[in-house]
C-alpha cells in the first residue's frame, strides 16, 4: 500500500522559466514528484514532496523552490525547548536555496560530537 | 594500499561475525552515536587509476552496506566526516556536504589517485550535495548512484544507470520493523523512571489509604504498569508496524488507533466490573491512547516520506488533545488512587 503524508502542506515550487531541462532534480527526489514538460520541470505529485531539498540544491538554475527541512517530531519538539542539537536531525533549522552551497563552503570543522538525542 | 597521498586501508566486502554484532548492537540502541569508521580514501579490493570512486558517510553501518553490497568490486571509497551519522541524515543537515565532501577529495588527492573525473554518489546525499558546485570546484562529475547499496551492482552494469524503482525510496515493512528496537529504546528511557513512579505513588496512596503500601504496588500499581505498557507496544510497535493499514495521514491518528485498541484489551481485562467506568480505568481509557498518538507521532523522524511542513501542521493539531488528555488521565488517576 502506498504511503502518502498529508495533503496540500509542502512547500516545493518549480519555476519552469527558469529551468534549463537537465533534469537532475528528477534523478534526486526519492519520490517522484518532478516531472519535465517540453523540457522544463514541473510538479507532477505535489503531496509525494517530504521538503528533502535534494532538488533545490541540485538545480544550477535555481528553478525550484522548498522550505527544506527534516519531518521529525523529535526535532521540533527539540526545537521547541531550545534543545541545541549536532549534525544530527535533532533540531530544526529550515534551509534556504541560496544560502546553503555557498555558507557550507570553508565552513568550520564539525562540530564536536555530542550525544543526539534522536536519528 | 599506497595512494599519491599516502596508504590507503584495504578493506573487504565481506562482513566479520563483529560487524554483524556492531549492526545487531546499533539496532538496538547501542554505541550508536559513538559507531563509526575513520573518514578517508579506502581501497575495497584491488582498485587501480581507472576504478570507480564511491563516496559515503563515517557511519559504520553507512560503510558496511556499501562495502558489503559490492562483492568482488574494485572501487575507491571516499569516507565523509558525518560525525558518525547516515548519509541521508548527514544530507539533510549539511554535514554530508559540498564542502565536506570537496575537502575529502582534497586531501585524498582524488585527482592523482584516478585518471577519470567522476565520482558516485549515494543519491540520498543529495540533499547536502549541489553537483554543479562540486563540479565546479574539483572538476569532478558528480553521479548519484541509487538509494540503496545493494542495487550497486546492476547500477554499475547498466552504464551507471538507475532505473526508477532504484532512484525510490521505500519503506516496506522489513524496513520499518528494523526501527523499532531503537524506538523501543528511546521510550524505555523515560519509561525507566516513569514506571517506578507510578508503581511507587500506587504504593505510597495505598499506605495512606489503609491498605498498605504493598496493596497498593499489586493493585492499582501494577494495573498502571500494565496500562504503560500496553501504551508502549501501540504507539512503539503496532503504529510503526501496521503503518500503512491504519486510518489517516497523520502519525499521531495513525497511533492513536493501536491505542484505543490497548484501551479496549485493558478495559475487558480489568479485574473489577468495568462498565461504567471508575476513575482509574477511566484515567487509563484517557491516557493510554494520547500515550500511544504520541510515540507514533515520534516515528516521521525514522519514517522516509515525512515534511517538515507536515510534521507541524499534525503537531500543532495533535499535541493540545494528546497533552490534554494525558494530563486529564493523571489527574483522574491521582484522585483514584487517593480519594476513591
Amino acid at each position: 500500500m502506498p504511503l502518502q503524508y498529508l495533503k496540500d502542506v509542502t512547500t516545493l515550487r518549480a519555476n519552469p522559466e527558469l529551468c534549463l531541462g537537465c533534469g537532475l532534480c528528477l534523478e534526486v527526489c526519492p519520490h517522484g514528484v518532478l516531472e519535465l514538460r517540453d523540457q522544463r520541470v514541473a510538479v507532477a505529485r505535489q503531496d509525494d514532496c517530504m521538503e528533502c531539498g535534494a532538488c533545490m540544491i541540485n538545480c544550477p538554475a535555481g528553478a525550484l523552490h522548498v522550505q527544506a527541512g527534516v519531518g521529525c517530531a523529535q526535532a521540533v519538539i527539540n526545537s521547541a525547548l531550545g534543545r541545541t542539537g549536532d549534525s544530527c536531525c535533532c533540531t530544526i533549522e529550515p534551509r534556504d536555496a541560496q544560502a546553503l552551497p555557498q555558507a557550507d563552503i570553508g565552513l568550520a570543522p564539525p562540530p564536536k560530537r555530542k550525544r543526539p538525542g534522536c536519528c | 594500499m599506497e595512494t599519491p597521498a599516502g596508504p590507503a586501508p584495504r578493506v573487504g566486502s565481506r562482513l566479520s561475525r563483529a560487524d554483524h554484532l556492531g549492526t545487531f548492537k546499533v539496532r538496538w540502541g547501542m554505541r550508536r552515536h559513538d559507531y563509526a569508521v575513520a573518514p578517508g580514501l579506502y581501497a575495497l579490493g584491488s582498485p587501480g587509476p581507472d576504478s570507480p570512486v564511491l563516496a559515503s558517510a563515517n557511519y559504520k553501518l553507512s560503510f558496511d552496506h556499501l562495502r558489503a553490497a559490492c562483492p568482488g568490486l574494485d572501487a575507491w571509497l571516499l569516507v565523509l566526516d558525518t560525525n558518525g551519522i547516515n548519509v541521508w541524515c548527514a544530507a539533510g543537515k549539511g554535514a554530508m556536504g559540498t564542502a565536506e565532501l570537496v575537502k575529502r577529495m582534497d586531501q585524498a588527492r582524488l585527482d592523482q589517485v584516478v585518471s577519470h573525473r567522476k565520482i558516485i554518489l549515494p543519491q540520498l546525499a543529495a540533499p547536502g550535495v549541489a553537483a554543479h558546485e562540486v563540479k565546479r570546484l574539483t572538476g569532478f562529475r558528480v553521479v548519484y548512484g541509487p538509494v540503496r547499496a545493494q542495487d550497486l551492482p546492476a547500477f554499475l552494469e547498466a552504464g551507471r544507470r538507475a532505473s526508477p524503482e532504484m532512484r525510490r525510496v521505500s519503506f516496506t515493512t522489513g524496513q520499518r520493523a528494523v526501527l523499532i528496537p531503537v524506538e523501543l529504546v528511546g521510550a524505555l528511557r523515560v519509561y525507566a523512571w516513569l514506571l517506578p513512579a507510578v508503581v511507587a505513588v500506587a504504593g505510597l496512596a495505598g499506605l495512606l489509604g489503609g491498605p498498605g503500601f504493598w496493596a497498593g504496588v499489586a493493585g492499582p500499581g501494577l494495573r498502571a504498569a500494565a496500562a504503560l505498557l500496553l501504551a508502549l507496544a501501540g504507539g512503539a510497535i503496532l503504529g510503526p508496524l501496521l503503518l500503512p493499514w491504519l486510518p489517516g495521514r497523520a502519525f499521531a491518528l495513525k497511533g492513536l488507533w493501536p491505542g484505543l485498541a490497548g484501551a479496549l484489551a485493558l478495559w475487558a481485562l480489568w479485574p473489577h466490573p468495568a462498565w461504567p467506568p471508575g476513575a482509574e480505568l477511566g484515567a487509563w481509557l484517557l491516557a493510554v491512547p494520547a500515550l500511544s498518538s504520541f510515540m507514533t507521532m515520534n516515528f516521521t523522524g525514522a519514517s522516509t516520506y515525512t515534511s517538515l511542513s507536515g510534521v507541524k501542521k499534525e503537531m500543532r493539531r495533535a499535541v493540545p488533545p494528546q497533552i490534554a488528555a494525558a494530563s486529564a488521565g493523571l489527574l483522574l488517576w491521582l484522585f483514584a488512587v487517593f480519594f476513591a
